[in-house]
């Protein structure tokens, strides 16, 4: 483990291969949640929370469940039910100890389940830090690191593009374009600045 | 009768990706060539007719309260098996395809399908549903894919269409032109629709004033 591949880690999923913007997951949250700032902050430490929270008990699943008993093709089946369990849970959680972060987050964390993106961080860690010959504690921690830095990035995508759309309210847009239409050209824009990452090497 | 409608609806007016918003993600991620699109369609159909048939037949015996993860376990069991049948004799294409062939669970069609449709419906009318909606997710990908493989690549299906002195405009393989692409068919979906529900109203109009 050394710092700078976990630096790589960090900028490579925040900037250079940014969740929503290159890796296109978690688009309905994106095109659904951010007609608002202050929706699009809530909804983005909800995901930020339940992916390093996913990462963290996927890792423990695939290595001490699903490999010793040699049963990783079921990783998809254990994968959703693990974090269908986890967003429950920390929804009842949430609701008993701070009742005030409950009222704000409360809403988006049962569409959480459903978001692409947290699955899709947890299979992309099996990919790149388990099945790998990594060192246990380093495929941990860049795991836990990724999951982090992954909802980072779809937080930012998500309040940079919520800042936009409303400044697009006030504009005269041609009716058939109004609503998921623009958005996604205004996503292809915000794509092609993204692109400007993808030259990026660190480590 | 009823159940050609169930069909043909799923193709156009209530088309999944351009109507309903829905599936999203796959439609973007994997429309960078018309073979990856047909491929991920042929795998999604699959998944949403097995399930909305498992589903379908289950109905009765769910318990409405944990019907959800009871969707989710069957949608999981068909994604696993698409899965294991892809890598075993289709190597290339679930290469190309990714992490896009596990996420099919999450794929917003497939439960809103069983949710809405399956677990309300007998078996006949849910098959053709999970068809018709299986049929619009295809056609769509496709239409994007086409598009961007035409202008990205110069190619379809792999063969060269303009010849060679074509400069393609690689921006559309990459994501934005994927984003660019859905964006202006959606408004153009928008404007069809719009035409068509004028002309329904005009002729109700017609007939009532006769």
């Amino acid at each position: 483990m050394d710092l700078g591949q976990l630096l790589a880690i960090v900028i490579g999923a925040i900037f250079v291969s940014n969740f929503v913007l290159m890796r296109f997951l978690g688009l309905c949250p994106f095109v659904g949640v951010s007609k608002d700032s202050d929706s699009a902050l809530g909804m983005g430490m909800a995901v930020i929370f339940v992916m390093t929270m996913a990462s963290l008990v996927t890792w423990f699943v695939y290595n001490y469940v699903l490999v010793p008993l040699e049963i990783t093709y079921l990783r998809t089946i254990a994968f959703i039910l693990v974090i269908a369990t986890l967003v429950q849970f920390v929804e009842m959680v949430i609701e008993k100890t701070s009742p005030a972060l409950h009222k704000s987050l409360g809403i988006y964390l049962p569409l959480i389940t459903t978001n692409c993106a947290v699955l899709g961080v947890a299979v992309v860690n099996v990919d790149s830090f388990m099945v790998t010959d990594l060192p246990r504690n380093a495929s941990f921690i860049y795991t836990v690191v990724h999951g982090l830095s992954a909802g980072i990035g779809f937080t930012l995508a998500l309040i940079l593009m919520a800042a936009i759309r409303e400044r697009l309210d006030l504009v005269d847009i041609p009716k058939s374009m109004r609503g998921i239409a623009i958005t996604f050209i205004v996503a292809g824009l915000m794509a092609i600045a993204f692109q400007g990452f993808s030259g990026l090497k660190i480590g | 009768m009823k159940a050609m409608a169930e069909l043909v609806k799923g193709i156009y007016t209530e088309n999944p990706v351009f109507r309903l918003a829905l599936g999203l993600c796959p439609a973007l991620a994997v429309s960078t060539s018309v073979e990856n699109a047909l491929g991920m369609g042929a795998a999604a159909t699959f998944v949403l007719v097995g399930s909305n048939i498992v589903i379908s037949l289950l109905r009765k015996a769910i318990p409405a309260k944990v019907r959800i993860p009871c969707f989710i376990v069957v949608i999981a069991s068909f994604v696993t098996i698409v899965e294991l049948v892809m890598g075993a004799y289709l190597p290339e294409l679930a290469k190309s395809l990714g992490i896009f062939i596990p996420l099919i669970v999450v794929n917003c069609i497939i439960l809103g399908r069983a949710e809405a449709f399956a677990s309300k419906h007998g078996l006949g009318l849910a098959v053709m549903d999970g068809i018709g909606m299986g049929i619009g997710f295809t056609f769509a990908l496709v239409l994007i894919a086409a598009i961007r493989e035409l202008l990205g690549n110069g190619t379809l299906f792999g063969y060269m269409v303009f010849g060679p002195q074509f400069q393609p405009m690689l921006l559309m393989i990459l994501s934005p032109g994927a984003f660019v692409t859905i964006g202006l068919l959606m408004g153009y979906f928008n404007i069809l629709d719009d035409k068509m529900r004028r002309k329904a109203k005009a002729a109700e109009a017609g007939g009532g004033g006769r």
